[in-house]
């Protein structure tokens, strides 16, 4: 299944009326990796991956996906790719078997091979018991990997999945986090993630692009941008409130501050010492915390850094 | 897989879903209501010097199929804005379906629930009483007929649906077409209607020649003119808004 291409874009644009929603991305997506496609909402993730399945045409710039144009060559480009987009658009009067049936069958699989075809992959996403029942009896976990599962029906190289755990509790993102690394790791398939959860870009994406306000602001592996970050942070709460100003001093000697929790002084270490240091500091003038943390490096630091704002992951759970 | 292949998965799942939902019942059943409670409260009618008929049963009957085919095609355009709506039409964007195969699969559908209403429609008639003036042929060129005014019906909710991309959208401006049936010849032959405005309305309204092609196969027999007009005006309803719904696809389905 592994591909021969994956994904190119470069400066990819997008304007609805007179808003610029894709403003001239540039990307590159080996195939067999997973790339996380990081940003808040409307950063323009969605209308990129819209471009990237052939389902918008581009305002300007060129894409290929599997080696083909997304403008010139949008059969072929849909020949190639799966795609589980924003909300699992499912119709809740069909059962999850039906479902597949019906994808299979407009992709031109029939008979013996699409009862097996529905089978093996209602029982790849754990959903054999309930494959016979109306999608209205499904929850949320259940219509994603449905919705994944569709996206597999015609054995894709290239996957796209926009924002596929969003709303899903701890749980159930673990469990489709689990299958689609298995989907790249084991077979292959190139993955192209949007995700506004930090957490799924560091676990799951190989590399990350972050985008903001239509454009890449920063890219590389998770590791590669927290160490473009550099040094940890330290963050402590003093006992007293009315302490927070001399606490702020101490902390101060070994770096700049930057944004902390309300009633807390955090700085990000310049090298001058290490948590060690800080403990002996504050000792030594005699305050006492409540709270003291060192945080390594992440990606929403490096949010931080490249866009001046934190990432805002409004998430609902469900129940 | 061939055109004909996917226009019949895509009806297929049209007529699924309409089945299974209980509220659809209620597209079956209200014309018959309106039926017994017209054939019954406005049979005097039936005394005026000129009516056509000793029995507003059969006087009546024609404007059941089409209230029916409205019903249908009102189900077909908010179900498919309702998948605009969602996202599914981006999920069938993905496959290599045809859009021409998406728009036949949908009246497909459509044309398949105004079918089995008018055969019951039909029963229910006959086991009142009402008797063809045309014979089984003429029944038969009925169920055509309102197949034909169905199609018109469910293209234009379909126009609707890809218009707005919205199923209450759709929903909302279906009583404009509901409107179009009670301006019309439905109750009173056009030149029994003494009120001016609204004997003109009528003979403006082309649901009044589809619903006079209908009645003459029960109360007068083989009536060419009537039934060329009911079929006429039918094919080119389906024609105009087909294309129209053909047009607003593209723009909607926008894939390269």
């Amino acid at each position: 299944m592994a591909a021969a291409h994956g994904i190119e874009a470069q400066s990819l644009v997008r304007v609805f009326k007179n808003v610029r929603a894709v403003q001239g991305i540039d990307l590159t997506v080996a195939p067999g990796e997973i790339y996380g496609f990081l940003g808040p909402n409307g950063a323009g993730k969605s209308t990129t991956v819209h471009m990237l399945t052939t389902l918008l045409p581009p305002t300007s710039g060129t894409a290929s996906v599997a080696g083909f144009d997304v403008v010139k060559d949008g059969p072929k480009v849909r020949a190639a790719i799966g795609a589980a987009l924003q909300e699992a658009a499912l119709d809740p009067w069909l059962t999850g078997r039906e479902h597949v049936r019906l994808q299979s069958a407009l992709h031109g699989i029939r008979g013996r091979e699409q009862a097996e075809r529905a089978d093996e992959l209602l029982t790849r996403v754990g959903l054999t018991h309930a494959a016979d029942r109306k999608v209205q009896t499904y929850s949320g976990g259940m219509k994603r990997r449905l919705d994944l599962a569709l996206a597999l029906v015609h054995r894709p190289t290239i996957l796209f999945l926009d924002e596929p755990t969003t709303g899903l509790d701890p749980q159930s993102r673990s469990a489709l986090w689990m299958e689609v690394a298995r989907l790249a790791r084991e077979d292959g398939v190139t993955v192209f993630l949007t995700t506004q959860y930090l957490e799924e870009a560091d676990v799951l994406a190989n590399r990350v692009g972050i985008i903001d306000h239509g454009r890449i602001v920063a890219e590389g592996t998770p590791d590669a941008l927290k160490a473009q970050i550099g040094r940890p942070t330290v963050e402590a709460a003093p006992s007293q409130a009315a302490e927070l100003g001399a606490l702020a001093a101490v902390l101060e000697r070994f770096g700049e501050q930057t944004e902390a929790a309300p009633g807390a002084v955090a700085v990000r270490l310049d090298g001058n010492g290490d948590l060690a240091d800080v403990v002996r500091a504050l000792d030594a003038e005699g305050l006492r915390v409540e709270n003291l943390q060192l945080h390594a490096p992440s990606l929403d630091d490096v949010f931080l850094a490249k866009t001046g704002h934190r990432l805002e992951g409004d998430e609902q759970v469900e129940a | 897989m061939t055109t004909a292949g996917e226009v019949a998965v895509i009806a297929w799942r049209s007529i699924r879903r309409t089945l299974r939902q209980p509220a659809n019942a209620i597209v079956l059943v209200f014309p018959l209501m309106l039926m017994a409670v017209n054939s019954n409260g406005l049979k005097a009618a039936t005394h005026l010097p000129g009516f056509p008929t000793d029995s507003f049963l059969s006087f009546f009957l024609p404007f059941t199929f089409i209230q029916g085919a409205l019903f249908a095609a009102s189900t077909a355009g908010t179900e498919l804005g309702r998948d605009i709506d969602t996202g599914f039409l981006n999920r069938l964007a993905l496959t290599p379906l045809r859009g021409s195969a998406l728009l036949a699969g949908q009246l497909g559908g459509a044309l398949a629930q105004t079918l089995i209403q008018a055969l019951v429609y039909l029963g229910v008639g006959l086991a009142f009483g009402v008797r063809f003036a045309a014979g089984v042929p003429g029944m038969a060129t009925l169920v055509l007929l309102a197949l034909c005014i169905g199609a018109g019906f469910a293209s234009a909710g379909i126009w609707m649906a890809l218009r707005t991309g919205s199923g209450e959208a759709v929903q909302s401006q279906f009583p404009v077409l509901f409107f179009l049936l009670f301006i019309s010849s439905m109750n009173l032959p056009r030149n029994l209607i003494e009120v001016h405005w609204f004997r003109v309305a009528a003979t403006l309204n082309p649901v009044s020649y589809m619903i006079e092609g209908m009645r003459s196969l029960v109360i007068e027999g083989w009536n060419g003119e009537a039934l060329a007009l009911g079929f006429g005006l039918s094919i080119a309803f389906v024609l105009v808004a087909m294309t129209a719904s053909t047009f607003a696809l593209r723009k909607r389905m926008a894939r390269t």
